[in-house]
């Protein structure tokens, strides 16, 4: 049985109107996760159309002297972030639930594009629901998603960010929810989709230890990946969380900082640690990064942070933006700014054998950094 | 909604005829709201209408007028003020009962309030929820957000039907219901009905124009 909280974490905080909806889907993906032909369906499109396993690449002029960095390449996956891995495994779920018409959140617009990728490929309705001034920063992937065949909806309320876009993606789920599946985009929401997502995106950390056993005869000292809602986090310290010995380190955006700065609270469907006042009222999260622009996380990492398993720092704009130009100067690697942020915090961590997960490419975030 | 008018809009929402009136204490992330609420909420919060300040909104209601008092909010404002603290505050304040927006029938079954259920809802929750609820059963007519529809949901009768097999707690219709012919038609069906974003838009001119709006909900239903 699978778990619907992690320590007082996660759970379903959401109208009654959901909850048929959300037993579909976890008797859905209880009888998909164990059918060998799925597993299979998975395994043979996340190798021809994905392109896995993504590599491991250890970085040469990176890193300072006398430690050694390791890249989890997520960012050479098809569509250009690990975002696809997830998008892959729903969108194979939500075609065995009958379900024609997906919708999802976007923030970076990276589980956007994946999604709206995915539709094509198996001929589904696609609706993205996009903060306004995401769109704004992120524009090459909106026309991506368009020319997928997507359609964009704007959301110009609120923060304008991934928070609103959550929110009104929840919304359309409630009031379409015989024909439409949500297809959510990190280890957030009300259960199951947190360990829906998680089981999805283990792949990267499944990969990355027999990687390293095999290229280095050794596990990593410590796994350093950043954290939005947590998804590459998640899957990647999966690999990992069994290994006492590996440290496993989380990077928040320092404006975004759920783990680090946030309180328990209640959002988007879960109990979690969010960015809220003394009232519950969620507070608005600031990162250079839109991918980190959210202020709750994964209620996994939550209870991984309790328990001392994990660690969660922070990084701030400038920090991200220095060890982008970094990568890219010393490596000939343009990272996405939401990785950029372990990036940074790998440089100066004390261990001697870091693996990152590079979660995604920076093509989508070069106006940003030309901005600065 | 909770703000500095409430007292003289629950004023006249009691002339008009109104039997029971909810105040909104607002969240930031309403999932189960349409734009009308949402964006009253947004103006409570920018107004600072935080759970305290709420609190003492209720009271300055209950002070008001003699109906009884329904707090409407989400799970995030109790699970930071605490549960059983929030209960005790809100009946202590005046309130006969509670609605959280997004707190199924089996979380925190401890906390006595209003259930909801849904067109989408098996049998088997709405008989969990009618036998947990507090006075009444919440029917919500159609699977979506709050806000006014062209039409009475098609999904009621089916729904009422549903319900009133299982249980004789008295069934009040909301979600949608907008115009007195709409709550005509679903008082016809069940016991009461319930609106609220097109009396948030009624009050936005002001309490005069509360009391007639709900003066025509009422001479509908009577």
């Amino acid at each position: 049985m699978r778990a619907t909280t992690y320590g007082a974490y996660g759970g379903r905080y959401v109208p009654e109107t959901l909850i048929p909806a959300l037993d579909e889907l976890e008797r859905g993906w209880d009888e998909a996760s164990s059918d060998p032909s799925f597993r299979e369906e998975l395994a043979r499109l996340g190798k021809h159309y994905v392109g896995r396993p993504s590599p491991l690449y250890e970085t040469h002029r990176f890193p300072p002297p006398g430690r050694r960095i390791v890249l989890k390449r997520e960012d050479l996956n098809h569509t250009g972030a690990h975002k696809i891995n997830n998008a892959l495994g729903q969108i194979l779920l939500a075609t065995r639930l009958g379900k024609r018409r997906i919708v999802a959140e976007t923030g970076a617009g990276q589980h956007g594009v994946a999604t709206a990728t995915v539709c094509a490929r198996f001929g589904l309705e696609c609706i993205v629901y996009m903060g306004s001034e995401d769109i704004r920063r992120q524009h090459p992937n909106v026309e991506r998603m368009r020319l997928l065949g997507a359609e964009v909806r704007s959301v110009e309320f609120g923060t304008k960010t991934l928070k609103e876009a959550t929110s009104e993606a929840i919304r359309d789920w409630i009031a379409n929810v015989e024909t439409t599946y949500y297809l959510i985009g990190s280890c957030v929401g009300p259960a199951p989709y947190p360990s829906i997502v998680r089981e999805l995106q283990a792949v990267i950390g499944r990969e990355a230890r027999a990687q390293m056993l095999d290229i280095y005869d050794r596990l990593p000292d410590a796994v350093v990946a950043c954290v939005g809602g947590g998804s590459n986090a998640i899957g990647l310290f999966a690999g990992f969380v069994d290994d006492a010995g590996v440290r496993l380190v989380g990077v928040e955006a320092a404006g975004a900082a759920s783990l680090g700065s946030g309180r328990a609270a209640v959002l988007h469907g879960a109990r979690s640690s969010v960015l809220a006042d003394d009232d519950g009222q969620v507070l608005d999260a600031h990162s250079i990064s839109a991918g980190l622009d959210y202020p709750g996380v994964g209620p996994e990492h939550a209870a991984l942070r309790d328990s001392g398993r994990a660690v969660y720092v922070t990084a701030t704009d400038d920090e991200a933006l220095a060890a982008f130009h970094r990568l890219a100067e010393t490596e000939g690697i343009l990272p996405a700014l939401e990785p950029a942020h372990a990036l940074a915090r790998a440089l100066d961590l004390d261990a001697e054998l870091v693996l990152v997960g590079l979660s995604g490419r920076g093509d989508k975030d070069l106006a940003e950094v030309l901005a600065r | 909604m909770a703000g500095a008018t409430a007292p003289e809009l629950a004023r006249a929402a009691e002339a008009g005829g109104a039997d029971i009136v909810e105040i909104g204490f607002p969240f930031s992330d309403p999932l189960a709201d349409g734009p009308v609420i949402r964006r009253a909420a947004e103006r409570a919060l920018a107004e600072g209408m935080r759970t305290e300040e709420c609190l003492q909104c209720l009271r300055d209601v209950r002070a008001a007028v003699s109906v009884p008092l329904v707090p409407m909010t989400y799970s995030s404002l109790l699970e930071a003020y605490g549960w059983e603290r929030f209960d005790a505050s809100t009946r202590e304040a005046g309130a006969s009962s509670l609605i959280v927006a997004d707190l199924p029938i089996d979380v925190h079954p401890e906390l006595k309030r209003v259930q909801l259920v849904a067109p989408t809802s098996e049998d088997d929750r709405i008989a969990l929820a009618a036998e947990a609820t507090d006075g009444w059963l919440y029917l919500v007519t159609v699977a979506g957000t709050t806000g006014a529809r062209t039409e009475l949901s098609p999904a009621l009768a089916p729904l009422v039907q549903r319900t009133r097999a299982l249980t004789d707690e008295p069934l009040y219709a909301g979600f949608g219901i907008a115009t007195p012919e709409q709550a005509a038609a679903a008082a016809d069906l069940a016991d009461g009905v319930v609106v609220g974003s097109a009396a948030l838009e009624a009050a936005e001119n002001g309490p005069a124009a509360l009391e007639r709006f709900v003066a025509q909900l009422r001479a509908a239903l009577d």
